[in-house]
């Protein structure tokens, strides 16, 4: 069963199987730290690499409060926010569901949307829940140099019931999408590991490779059993991942269907230079998909070469298709649920490497290859529909992929046969959602709510106050070809002090969580129990005995919308107190002027004063035209006397012109 | 007249100069119609030049990546597609499907939008709304079906919220060697897209089948991205159309290949499009030119900031030549020349006065700048989109067709390349740009004229031209009722004198509602107007007809519907009794403050159109004066009025209008009479509310002038 010179290892491993019994109760009692990477190729040329760093913590209660691995940040943050269960992702990019999968346990565990997404379920009682939400924002804002605190206002996060996750409980979910992510968020993440990036496979994180990618997505997942209501006393586990989608070679060949060959090094920059001293196992993985491995495996037949699996399985680290650089520590075959060959994993040992012995895991094709993913029972798209400013539309569709049916719980020939869709979609109040307006297309067929809807649960946003929640659960015919929902909203007004502080570029609203529950995902390792030490294997096949509760469902999420509402002209303040200003300057000029006038003495003197004027022509004719504008009859001055007032004025504006013009001339040169 | 003095001396000074201005108002209508012929005449010289207003668009920062390797696979599509058109003769479906295999090849997301040619239809309840999407017309010939070509790329690290069209139209019917290279310039930038990491917005590429028009795929584009249909599509198409050729080629397509999505597929919120045109022009120009078109529907114009970008580009970093729209004939005009000529002169004369003042410019450039001006006005003002972009407008999308025509012809491969490398480093420079742009547009004008593509008047500029010319309205309006009122005041106290003629006028109180009379005569040719404007309607549904025999029914039902309204309700002359001399000023005054209105409510609407209306309507409504009473008098100035209101009613009847501008525009053998009908249908057909505005304040207000000069007294 396994190779000839491993038998050392493989009997290291048996005898662990034996002991495990006994060997149980020692390791519980241990704090643990487990390093591992998966690679994977891609349909689309492009190589998956998947970080999985494990910390365990034993239960207080037998091995009280000091740690020597476990982060003491986070082992604090558990205690004094009661957390039972957290997620936290920083995520730049999106995942191509399409072509990097949406069926198996990475993509619908590590595949989130982009920008922050929190979500965490509390071990206190219900009305203290938004109070520990709201500190646990702060703490984990300063922890990860992240605005993490914007998700403290009420506006924010909703409290999903069941179409988030079906373990319900006091669960807050929240995301900015707006949030972007960079290497300040990764620090304070690789700080939690007990090597940091100094040592082992963190080791291979190099800043500009890993921002480089079309996808990264930085995760952070603590389950605890600390509190009382818990009924297994595991102690607490944190599981850092860090996925990435990574490009290998960016020249692009003549040929398109021509698998890049890549190695450790040329993706990363780096090599890994053995492991981290204080983890209990460190090994990297590389995965062929199952759909790869079936091909593979008809090509063979083809070209006339024996076929048997486990031979198959033994040799296919190097064979005509590909070659590995380094021969694989173990061999192990896990068969998906939705496929009947079986996936594989090259597993490396790492302790086995030092900065001497680098280990640089290549992969080189022969020869132009090609499969696909395993796909999500349906894709799901969402989209805005309608134009300006008023109203519009959001548009979920789903549509079905080419998926292997057999191998769903129920018989498809039957006409009863339902899958059921759970969504859950959570919008700013701003977006102000008619949910009677919902309505469901099946087949481009419009459908009777009550035939699709099995279950419901709407919490209509409130101003300012607390954003609208969907959960939706539908049955849909299993033969459909596509599905569509629409539902209808109007665009609400902000607040002066809401908006940001420029023209802005619109407002998001977050994904929707679109999840199979008649699917699980999980890969299953047959005959094959040294799997559940280690974390990441034994996360895929996602035994009951390692995650205390159901196997994940297969969760896509759909894209941010960006919503852009009526954005008011903010010079208008400005001209509202112009506006007002001069009204009111106007009212108390006048009143003022009515109030101190006396209009008999006025006159009087204004006739004195037309007495006293020289008559020549200009004169006569401004006051002529004065009058007009008095709307007075004009009287012509009584008695010409003369006066030297009009020469003298005249000499004024002459002098003051001649100022004026000699001044523009000197200024001028 | 001491009480009357004493009111007078106690009236506030802003109601003095109101009194003032309406006893002149003759003056003061002459002096603000000549001033706003001014100001428009001298709107050229008061043109600013255009900077980029948004600081992060950067426009230029980086340099061009296209290199010789996209350019020569673009070539080699363009050498296929020409290959193809050379095979057979209707090529349509295998050029999408060329396009799409190459779209594939670069990992791009790839569908295909059937869309069906649409008959534009006058809809006249849902006049300013687009067409119901629920309509679907089954009585459909398969033929027209076109095939437009999607290609999505996915901004690696962006976030998918927003989105950059790139718009290629072809006609896949008879594809020529300038609309393959125009595809060329598509792909090439769509290769070096899809491998570039500075992506923040996803990029459409649609390779827009344009057999029906270059406008119609689009639009049916954006109509199906927008407000896509759920239900019923599908059997419809199904069941009308089994034989269609080309659609079942489609569905081979669609099966056989399955890297092209069988769905519509979407980018998030468009940020700008650009359409991208070659056209060989074969001209002598001894570089390669771009033109820029960016008049949208009703006179909507993208944000300038993008005309900006392209413009600093295509001058500054790749050399071309950049023009905008101009009408050519004005480039001989004299008066303009003479025009340009005093300009000039002026400025020297300032200059000489003060270096600093520097408002005079050369008559060639006050002359282009004018007939640049005056396409401007005149395309915002028809409210017909000037090319693809217009579609984008309704959708509040910022875009602007490019239209490349190179120097050489493209059939030679040197030149080819050499103009493929410019034309593509171009779009990407733009597209760069405009994905640096954290916001939306919003920082540059939206109302504004070209008077050149680096001059631009903005609207606090033109606007003045406008006010100048609606500002007599009122006070003509208000200086002619109260002059009538007060003839009647001292004809009833002549009249009060005598008893017998105070039996003709019961109830002195009565008189003040004298306008209500011609208030009513308005109202029903009103009432008429907006009865024909919807007479096209139904005319254009009968089944027989050339244009000419559609607008001579249409006359002949105006007139006749005019005849029936004023034996039903009364004609403007019905009430004319020997008390009342002033009736027609009445009638006048009210015409003149119906024209008022109108004329602001359709300056929100489309300015550009208010201001040419404004132009017509304004001095013909103002001279308005009975044709009998100048007769009458035979005095040379009422010579003179009765033969410039006998002309300018003249003028401003709308088809003879149309016909003096296109005679004008394009020379007089160009006119028949038809030409008026299908211009008309142009205009209802494009949504265009200039349309509306003819129909519904021009019409009326013209027959009410020519009711006025028709008055008996």
């Amino acid at each position: 069963m396994l190779l000839p010179r491993q038998t050392r290892l493989a009997l290291f491993l048996l005898s662990n199987l034996f002991f495990i019994p006994i060997a149980f109760s020692l390791v519980e009692e241990q704090e643990q730290f487990t390093e591992e990477l998966l690679l994977k190729p891609l349909p689309d040329r492009k190589v998956l690499s998947h970080f999985h760093f494990q910390s365990r913590a034993p239960p207080t209660a037998s091995y009280g409060h000091h740690h020597r691995l476990f982060p003491k940040a986070i082992y604090h943050l558990v205690h004094k926010y009661r957390i039972r269960e957290m997620e936290l992702s920083f995520t730049q990019g999106r995942w191509n569901y399409e072509r990097w999968g949406g069926f198996d346990p990475i993509s619908s565990n590590n595949a989130k949307p982009p920008g922050v997404e929190l979500w965490a379920v509390f071990d206190v009682p219900e009305h203290l829940v938004d109070a520990y939400w709201k500190n646990l924002t702060h703490t984990l804002s300063g922890l990860f140099c992240a605005s993490i605190n914007f998700l403290e206002s009420s506006t924010t996060y909703a409290a999903p019931e069941w179409g988030f996750r079906p373990f319900t409980g006091s669960l807050r979910y929240g995301s900015l999408p707006r949030e972007a992510v960079c290497t300040e968020n990764l620090t304070p993440w690789l700080k939690l590991l007990p090597c940091r990036d100094k040592a082992g496979l963190s080791a291979l994180l190099e800043r500009p490779s890993i921002y480089k990618g079309f996808y990264h997505s930085q995760q952070l997942h603590l389950t605890s059993a600390e509190f009382k209501s818990a009924e297994l006393d595991s102690g607490i586990i944190l599981e850092q991942t860090l996925t990435v989608v990574l490009q290998p070679g960016t020249k692009r060949t003549g040929l398109a269907y021509f698998q890049p060959s890549w190695s450790i090094s040329s993706i990363f920059g780096k090599q890994i230079t053995g492991k981290c001293v204080l983890a209990k196992s460190s090994s990297v993985f590389l995965q062929i998909e199952s759909d790869a491995v079936s091909e593979l495996k008809n090509l063979w037949k083809e070209n006339g070469m024996s076929v048997k699996s486990n031979e198959m399985s033994k040799n296919l680290w190097s064979n005509p298709y590909f070659e590995l650089s380094i021969a694989p520590d173990r061999v192990r075959e896990a068969s998906s649920f939705n496929s009947d060959s079986s996936s594989i994993f090259y597993e490396f040992f790492i302790q086995k490497y030092s900065r001497s012995e680098s280990f640089d895991l290549g992969l080189t094709w022969k020869s132009p290859f090609v499969w696909s993913c395993p796909k999500a029972p349906l894709h799901a798209t969402r989209f805005l529909m309608g134009s300006g400013n008023e109203r519009g539309s959001v548009a979920i569709t789903l549509r079905t992929t080419e998926l292997n049916w057999r191998l769903m719980d129920a018989d498809i020939s039957e006409e009863t046969c339902k899958l059921r869709v759970d969504i859950f979609q959570m919008v700013p109040w701003y977006v102000k959602v008619y949910y009677h307006t919902l309505l469901v297309f099946v087949d481009e067929k419009p459908q009777a709510l009550i035939d699709v809807v099995e279950r419901m649960h709407v919490s209509p946003s409130e101003d300012k106050v607390s954003p609208g929640l969907m959960e939706l659960a539908l049955k849909l015919p299993c033969r459909l070809n596509s599905a569509a929902l629409t539902i209808e909203f109007s665009k609400g007004f902000l607040h002066i002090d809401e908006y940001p502080p420029d023209a802005n570029q619109g407002f998001d609203i977050p994904s929707a969580v679109i999840s199979f529950p008649s699917f699980k995902t999980r890969l299953h390792f047959p005959n094959d129990d040294s799997v559940s030490y280690l974390p990441l294997l034994s996360k895929l096949q996602a035994s009951t005995f390692v995650c205390m509760q159901e196997r994940s469902p297969v969760l896509s999420y759909t894209e941010v919308l960006l919503v852009p509402l009526t954005t008011p002209d903010f010079s208008m303040p400005y001209n509202v107190i112009t506006i007002t200003c001069t009204v009111f300057a106007l009212y108390f000029g006048s009143l003022l002027n009515v109030l101190r006038r006396r209009v008999g003495e006025e006159e009087r003197i204004l006739k004195k004063k037309a007495a006293n004027k020289k008559t020549n022509r200009i004169s006569i004719l401004l006051s002529k035209f004065f009058a007009k504008l008095r709307g007075r009859p004009w009287e012509p001055p009584e008695s010409p006397v003369s006066s030297l007032s009009s020469p003298k004025l005249l000499l004024k504006v002459i002098v003051v012109a001649a100022v004026a013009a000699g001044w523009q001339y000197y200024s001028s040169k | 007249m001491s009480g009357i003095e004493s009111i007078n001396a106690r009236r506030r000074p802003i109601v003095r100069l109101g009194v003032f201005l309406i006893s002149h108002s003759l003056i003061v209508s002459v002096i603000c119609c000549i001033a706003a012929i001014l100001a428009l005449l001298l709107l050229p010289v008061l043109a600013k030049s255009t900077y980029v207003s948004e600081n992060a668009l950067m426009p230029g920062s980086a340099n061009t990546m296209l290199s010789n390797q996209e350019v020569s696979e673009a070539d080699r599509l363009v050498k296929d597609v020409n290959a193809l058109s050379l095979e057979s003769v209707d090529a349509g479906i295998n050029i999408a499907k060329l396009i799409a295999r190459y779209m594939a090849d670069l990992g791009a997301e790839v569908c295909y939008h059937k869309f069906r040619r649409q008959q534009n239809q006058f809809n006249p309840l849902h006049f300013f709304l687009s067409t119901d999407p629920v309509v679907v017309q089954r009585n459909i010939s398969c033929s027209s079906f076109g095939v437009n070509t999607v290609g999505v790329i996915r901004a690696p690290r962006g976030d998918g919220k927003e989105a950059i069209v790139l718009v290629t139209p072809y006609n896949s019917s008879r594809i020529d060697a300038a609309e393959a290279s125009s595809l060329g310039i598509g792909y090439s930038i769509f290769s070096l897209l899809s491998q570039v990491t500075w992506l923040a917005k996803d990029i459409i590429w649609l390779a827009a089948d344009s057999r029906f028009g270059v406008y119609a795929p689009v639009a049916s584009w954006l109509k199906d991205y927008h407000t896509p249909l759920f239900s019923g599509l599908g059997q419809v198409n199904a069941g009308v159309c089994h034989e269609s050729n080309d659609l079942l080629k489609l569905k081979d397509a669609m099966v056989s290949d399955t890297n092209i999505s069988k769905i519509f597929t979407r980018a998030g919120t468009m940020a700008a499009a650009l359409v991208v045109k070659v056209v060989d022009r074969h001209n002598e120009a001894d570089e390669d030119t771009l033109s820029i078109f960016a008049e949208a529907s009703n006179g909507q114009m993208p944000n300038l900031d993008l005309i900006n970008i392209v413009n600093y580009l295509a001058v500054h970093r790749q050399g071309l030549r950049v023009k905008v729209e101009k009408f050519w004939s004005l480039l001989d005009s004299k008066f303009l020349n003479f025009v340009g000529e005093t300009v000039e002169l002026l400025g020297k004369v300032a200059k000489s006065l003060n270096p600093n003042w520097r408002f005079g410019m050369p008559v060639a450039e006050y002359v282009e700048g004018t007939a640049t001006l005056a396409s401007s006005l005149f395309n915002q003002a028809l409210g017909v989109p000037t090319g693809p972009h217009g579609a984008f407008r309704d959708y509040q999308v910022d875009a602007i067709t490019l239209e490349i025509s190179p120097k050489g012809s493209l059939k030679s491969m040197g030149q080819r390349i050499d103009f493929l490398m410019r034309g593509g480093r171009l779009v990407e420079a733009v597209v760069w740009s405009v994905n640096n742009l954290l916001e939306k547009f919003h920082q540059s004008f939206f109302l504004y004229l070209l008077t050149s593509p680096s001059k631009f008047v903005s609207v606090g500029i033109y606007m003045i031209a406008f006010a100048l010319l609606i500002a007599p309205l009122p006070i003509v309006a208000a200086s002619l009722c109260s002059d009538a009122n007060r003839r009647d005041s001292s004809l009833s106290k002549e009249g009060s004198s005598q008893p017998h003629a105070s039996a003709d006028e019961p109830n002195p109180t009565l008189k003040s509602w004298r306008w209500l009379h011609a208030a009513k005569s308005v109202f029903v040719i009103h009432f008429w107007s907006s009865l024909v404007t919807l007479l096209p309607h139904f005319i254009s549904k009968m089944p027989s007809g050339t244009s000419a025999s559609s607008l001579l029914i249409w006359l002949s039902l105006c007139i006749l519907s005019l005849f029936l309204l004023y034996t039903i309700l009364g004609s403007p002359f019905s009430h004319i009794t020997t008390s009342r001399p002033q009736e027609w000023a009445i009638l006048k005054s009210v015409t003149v403050s119906a024209a008022f209105i109108g004329l602001c409510l359709m300056s929100v609407i489309n300015f550009a159109t208010a201001e040419i209306g404004a132009l017509l309507i304004v001095p013909m409504c103002l001279i308005a004066c009975p044709l009998k009473l100048d007769l009458q008098d035979w005095s040379f100035r009422a010579l003179i009025r009765a033969a410039s209101n006998l002309t300018l009613v003249l003028i401003a009847f709308p088809p003879a209008t149309f016909y003096l501008l296109k005679g004008g525009i394009e020379g007089s053998d160009s006119v028949s009479v038809g030409n008026f009908w299908n211009w008309l249908e142009t205009l209802w057909a494009w949504n265009s509310a200039t349309y509306l505005y003819i129909g519904m304040v021009h019409l009326p207000c013209w027959v009410l002038c020519l009711n006025i000069l028709l008055h008996p007294r």
